[in-house]
């Protein structure tokens, strides 16, 4: 049986009676971590999330206390900015949504604190242009935090000043990507930059300093300051810190979203325990476990993982799909990564062709054009998926396909290029019988038998 | 350009205007989605209106609205109805509802970009993962957003925007 959700980031979400106003936060203890850090040191924030071992949330999983530590307020001259990026649309993805909608105040002070910690004077949260409701309720509670003082001038009489904007997006998944999320901020095409030498850290928006932020990563930043950065590494397992919001989409009975410790189950458990397993009494088939960019997972697969042993060595262990600890190292470990938490079931009835052709239109809707071969190579993997899955399929299309695929990834300015040739590479990788079957017509399998 | 503009929308422009001190390029975005919940669309006065407000060439503005997929130059039906084609909504019965909507408004086309109804009351448009793949297929009814929305809701939807 699955360890029990332990919520930190939800703790209040879908509670009986929680609402989202102010008023209803502060009952429940809201801003005291805000009326705490801002009698600390800014470094020694910085220092308790370092301690924390908090790992971004958007997708990467980049250290947060490194992050912050690339940029010194005591050496920097120009002023420093700090941007919640609230462009949740990776598919696969709502837990941002829910922060939004339920709980804008946690995110709210963890932003505050956030700033605080890093000497920022002016913050803004990038907000998805199709949550026109999220933005509406974070404006209110903007104004609800400034009539309590908690942002504005002199803040609570510390002489510190903060301004937060809402800043809405218009429907690019590109401006999820941080460099491209600063070229929308300026008012201009979301086309990333090249790093070196445009790292946010050093060269961000307005080519000052910059911190770019996931909504979770920020919600957890007061939790490590209300417990401590020690005690919050005491979460989950060493190097996969804290909770993890899941987001289980697709074949599965109970769809949802939970928060667990990191690495306090397994993916069979969270599908079979927590989701009620597969619907319509199928069998699983595939995974994709972190948002559509991360590569698939095949039912029956075995992995090699590094795990600890009976005398406490490590040795490798001959693991299943199901067997997997759900946490990013281990996710890494298998070929693929915990992402943004979003994982999407596929049962057996699940045409792998059909789902790629799916994820394949999605990247070429939303690449931003700038790189030829993302430009181009996106295009032809919808081409190529589409007609393998209609019926058209030519005998030298798998190829075709991993070729474009392998002409993306790593030949971009960022990680789009990888996001829409990963998914090609597994499932071709994965899956090659489907892929042939579609060309040798006579061939073609029955699926769900 | 005569374009009259009421004083309630400058003051929402000059707002948010406001709240980039740095640069006035970065309030682009938000003059026009101001101004497409006040016209429906951005036309060519629009660009021009906007560019000049915040000192850029009409370029400026055109080549945003070309490449944000939610601005549109021509106007859309009374209702706008968006879809959610991406893979959690298409496991869930997506492509059905689409389906659904186009036969029951009479809209036609095969483009999964926006085609309306002959009435000119509705907007049918597919548009990518919106952000709520567990409560699959999701649907946009102009700002308003709709859960589990298969065919049996679609009547009901389309009875309470008219």
């Amino acid at each position: 049986m699955a360890a029990p959700q332990r919520r930190l980031i939800f703790k209040h979400i879908d509670a009986p009676g929680y609402t989202n106003d102010i008023d209803c936060y502060i009952k429940h203890g809201g801003y005291d971590d805000l009326k705490k850090s801002i009698t600390m040191e800014p470094t020694a924030i910085k220092d308790e999330v370092k301690k924390s071992q908090l790992r971004g949330r958007g997708g990467a999983g980049f250290s947060c206390g490194m992050k912050w530590s690339f940029i010194d307020a005591k050496k920097v001259t120009k002023p420093i900015y700090l941007i919640c990026n609230a462009d949740e649309s990776e598919p696969g993805t709502f837990k941002d949504r829910q922060i939004i909608h339920k709980d804008p105040h946690q995110l709210i002070e963890g932003m505050i604190i956030s700033c605080f910690a890093n000497s920022v004077k002016l913050a803004y949260l990038y907000i998805r242009g199709e949550f026109p409701e999220g933005a509406k309720i974070l404006e209110r509670a903007i104004e609800e935090a400034r009539a309590k003082n908690f942002i504005g001038k002199n803040i609570l009489g510390t002489g510190y000043e903060l301004e937060i904007y809402i800043h809405r997006g218009a429907g690019a998944y590109i401006c999820g990507e941080e460099t491209g999320l600063i070229e929308s901020l300026e008012g201009k095409r979301a086309y990333p930059r090249i790093k070196p030498p445009y790292f946010p850290a050093v060269l961000g928006l307005y080519m000052c300093p910059t911190i770019v932020n996931n909504v979770e990563t920020l919600c957890n930043v007061k939790h490590v300051i209300n417990m401590g950065g020690e005690a919050f590494a005491k979460i989950g397992t060493p190097n996969n810190t804290g909770t993890r919001v899941l987001c289980v989409s697709g074949d599965v009975n109970k769809p949802g979203y939970y928060e667990f410790e990191c690495g306090s189950l397994t993916m069979g458990e969270l599908i079979n325990d927590v989701c009620g397993g597969i619907r319509n009494g199928r069998k699983l088939k595939a995974v994709i476990p972190g948002g559509s960019s991360a590569k698939v997972l095949r039912a029956g697969e075995k992995f090699k993982l590094k795990q600890k042993g009976a005398d406490g060595a490590m040795v490798d262990k001959e693991i299943t799909l199901e067997d997997i600890p759900v946490d990013f190292d281990s996710f890494a470990a298998v070929g693929t990564m915990a992402g943004s938490g979003g994982v999407i079931v596929m049962d057996d009835s699940r045409d792998m062709v059909e789902c790629l052709a799916n994820i394949s239109e999605f990247y070429a809707h939303e690449s931003c054009g700038q790189c030829t071969p993302c430009r181009e190579g996106s295009l032809w993997m919808k081409k190529i998926t589409h007609r393998m899955a209609h019926g058209q399929a030519r005998k030298e299309d798998s190829a075709l396909l991993k070729n474009v695929a392998d002409n993306i990834a790593g030949r971009t300015i960022c990680a789009f290029g990888e996001a829409c040739s990963w998914p090609v590479q597994s499932f071709l990788a994965k899956f090659p019988e489907e892929f042939q079957a579609k060309a040798n017509k006579d061939e073609e399998l029955v699926l769900g038998k | 350009m005569a374009i009259t503009l009421l004083p309630e929308f400058e003051n929402k422009i000059e707002t948010a205007i406001t709240h980039y001190p740095v640069s006035k390029r970065s309030a682009s975005l938000p003059l026009l989605h101001l101004w497409q919940e006040e016209f429906g669309h951005i036309s060519d006065e629009a660009i021009d209106w906007i560019a000049a407000k915040l000192d850029l060439q009409p370029i400026n503005i055109l080549e945003l609205v070309t490449f944000y997929p939610m601005f549109r130059r021509q106007p859309f039906g009374k209702h706008h109805i968006r879809i959610c084609r991406t893979l959690s909504c298409a496991l869930g019965g997506s492509y059905e509802t689409h389906a659904c909507f186009k036969k029951a408004t009479g809209a036609e086309g095969d483009d999964h970009g926006p085609v309306s109804s002959p009435d000119g009351k509705y907007t049918i448009e597919f548009v990518e993962c919106l952000a709520s793949c567990g409560t699959a297929p999701v649907v946009m009814m102009n700002d308003d957003f709709y859960e589990d929305v298969n065919e049996s809701k679609i009547q009901e939807l389309l009875q309470k925007y008219q």
